[in-house]
């Protein structure tokens, strides 16, 4: 029961960061990113207490509040396209195979190494290489954001199995919500901006 | 009180403060008394001693405990926080210029805090945690509200973060470590993400691109802040990690690869602010150098090298203050800070722009300026151990000089008949005079820094075994 929750996280985590990469409006970016926490919150209570598994939940989620009422407050309706080439919707949903790949060919060893189920340490590096490749093909500060979310929620997942530190636990999840900050400040300066 | 009371949490809730009065002036000086006093407190109380005033006792703890965790600061901190604290007061006293500082300095008050705690906290690891909470604090200090965020910021952010995961995981390799010494491969895997974290961390090539893009975009006084902040409070830490951990102590190509990448960097550096158009990026480029120059030092070991990482510091401190508020100046009173956009500038501004000649040639090393003693005796120490290397630094000084001559033919630059003024208000000419007298006195009597730089190795007893 517990493995096959694992892989539906799995699946869930490679839909979620497919989803951001690909889509360019912000609600279904927001509503990926919002089902993302989900997955990081399952793998890590299977290593610590439900309660402090439900902070990465919770403050995900406000992560996902606040980046949004920012948005909602921003009247451009229009969205801008991003200037950097390439932008091909096929070209991204190439270079997300090539990740997955190689964090397939990666999860194995990690999973020994960090003491970890395959389906937890696979997720986590997902999330790690799609946040990465988010960060090379991006340079509006909103998808910034989210990529960076993305790679910490990963890092979350690995880090969970070795470190249980109540006081790392908040102090990421202070790190996630300043990030979502200055994800809104930066939506804030540039109210015409969209991703 | 605990010392981390004092110097972590008191700066905190202070900066919340100091949002309250809407009065600049009442801001500035709240802040620059309250750094002041803090800087004070710094050279003169001491740590887990009883101090005796009269009939009042007094005693100083050394540590408080966070959600099961310790923030430490011991009496060999002081000087270390004097000098964070000290640096911080002359930067306030530069920013009461600026019509910022109303914002700037609580953000400055809270991420100076923030880097203090990252020394302070324990298991030494965590430190990624603040360093990350300051950087995010550091987005609305360079960034004014309605301003679109450069590239830049965006890879000031992406490089900074990409560090905490980096450093906390080489933290749970080097607990494995401590337990098991012997572990070659585990040794290999810490060295490789620390390694990288302080790539990411101290802006080391490839990524120190965010530099020159920051110091084009951005407020000069502001980032320069940052460029001082940041990089000191980073090879603060790195050097607590060196000092803590006997196997890294004892890694043999250690000192190769500092000096390697110090080399790189200053070479790089240097090279690079030869062929820069815009001001803040040749002064973006000399703070990459100066980090350069602070991996040679660290990379020398022993206690000549740490003594030469001190002694960079005060003289780095003072040309970076000098040239950030220089270029503020400029920046307020000409169409750009590109070559073209200051031609003339020394006629009309020659306050401001004898600073950034003045503080340009003292981090390339002209002799009689603060830059020199320090930079000398680092050549010297490396020309003992490899005069090829020497010659490569020395390249690289010499691109900052080109730099420095450069800028002053498009100050020089102007059509005949324009008379003689001094656009600079009286603050600003007192400021830029006083910052003059220092890079000089400090040129002339480096001795001086010595009260500060003689007191710091303290903080790492072990590095100097």
């Amino acid at each position: 029961m517990v493995l096959a929750l694992n892989v539906f996280a799995l699946l869930l985590a490679i839909i979620t960061t497919t989803g951001l990469l690909l889509y360019r409006d912000w609600r279904y970016s927001l509503g990926f990113l919002a089902a993302q926490y989900l997955v990081v919150f399952w793998l890590c209570q299977a290593h610590w207490p439900i309660s402090m598994a439900a902070v990465k939940l919770v403050t995900g989620w406000m992560v996902c509040a606040a980046l949004g009422i920012t948005q909602l407050s921003n009247s451009s309706p229009t969205e801008a396209e991003e200037n950097s080439w390439p932008q091909g919707r096929l070209f991204r949903l190439f270079s997300a195979g090539l990740a997955l790949v190689v964090t397939f060919a990666l999860s194995n060893s990690a999973s020994s190494w960090l003491g970890l189920s395959v389906p937890a340490a696979w997720a986590g590096l997902i999330l790690i290489g799609m946040g990465l490749l988010h960060l090379g093909i991006t340079a509006q500060p909103f998808r910034v954001i989210l990529g960076l979310l993305t790679v910490l929620s990963g890092f979350e997942i690995l880090y969970a199995a070795v470190e249980g530190s109540v006081l790392v636990a908040a102090l990421l999840a202070a790190v996630n919500l300043g990030l979502a900050l200055v994800g809104a400040y930066f939506l804030y300066a540039n109210p015409l901006e969209e991703p | 009180m605990s010392a981390p009371f004092l110097w972590i949490l008191l700066p905190i809730v202070f900066s919340g403060i100091l949002w309250l009065p809407r009065n600049q002036r009442v801001v500035v000086l709240l802040g620059c008394t309250f750094v002041f006093f803090l800087t004070l407190a710094a050279w003169l109380l001491p740590i887990e001693a009883a101090l005796q005033i009269g009939s009042f006792s007094f005693k100083l703890g050394s540590s408080i405990d966070i959600l099961g965790r310790y923030l430490i600061l011991t009496s060999p901190d002081r000087p270390f926080l004097a000098l964070v604290y000290g640096s911080e007061f002359l930067w306030f006293i530069a920013l009461a210029g600026s019509n910022l500082s109303r914002r700037l300095i609580p953000l400055g008050l809270v991420i100076t805090a923030l880097l203090v705690a990252s020394v302070a906290v324990e298991p030494y690891l965590y430190a990624a945690l603040p360093i990350q909470m300051a950087v995010l604090l550091s987005i609305p200090f360079l960034a004014p509200i309605g301003t679109r965020p450069g590239r830049g910021i965006m890879r000031f952010l992406i490089f900074q973060t990409l560090a905490v995961p980096l450093i906390l995981f080489s933290g749970w390799l080097l607990t494995g470590i401590e337990a098991n010494s012997g572990n070659l491969v585990l040794i290999l895997q810490a060295s490789i993400l620390l390694g990288l974290g302080f790539i990411f961390l101290l802006a080391i090539f490839p990524f120190h691109s965010w530099i020159p893009l920051l110091t084009e975009e951005t407020s000069p006084l502001t980032v320069g802040f940052i460029l001082w902040i940041f990089p000191t409070a980073a090879m603060f830490f790195g050097l607590g990690l060196i000092d803590r951990y006997t196997w890294l102590r004892d890694l043999a190509n250690l000192p190769m690869i500092l000096t390697g990448a110090g080399v790189l960097m200053v070479v790089s550096g240097g090279l690079l602010a030869a062929f820069q158009r815009h001001l803040g990026r040749i002064m973006g480029y000399a703070v990459i150098v100066e980090t350069g120059y602070s991996l040679l030092a660290i990379g020398l070991g022993g206690q000549t090298g740490l003594n030469l990482f001190y002694f960079l510091l005060v003289p780095r401190l003072l040309s970076l203050i000098t040239w950030s508020f220089a270029l503020g100046i400029l920046k307020e009173n000409a169409p750009s800070l590109t070559m073209q956009g200051i031609q003339g500038r020394g006629r009309t501004f020659p306050f401001a722009a004898v600073g950034v000649i003045l503080a340009n040639l003292s981090l390339a090393s002209l002799p009689l300026l603060a830059g020199f003693p320090g930079h000398q005796a680092l050549w010297e120490g490396l020309a003992r151990q490899s005069l090829n290397r020497a010659f490569w630094i020395l390249l690289g000084s010499l691109g900052l000089f080109i730099g420095a001559i450069r800028t002053l033919v498009a100050f020089s630059e102007v059509q005949e008949g324009t008379p003689w003024t001094a656009g600079e208000n009286w603050f600003q000419r007192l400021l830029m005079s006083l910052a003059w007298a220092a890079l000089g006195i400090f040129g002339l009597f480096p001795q001086w820094a010595q009260l500060l730089w003689t007191k710091l190795p303290a903080m790492f007893e072990h590095f100097l075994q």
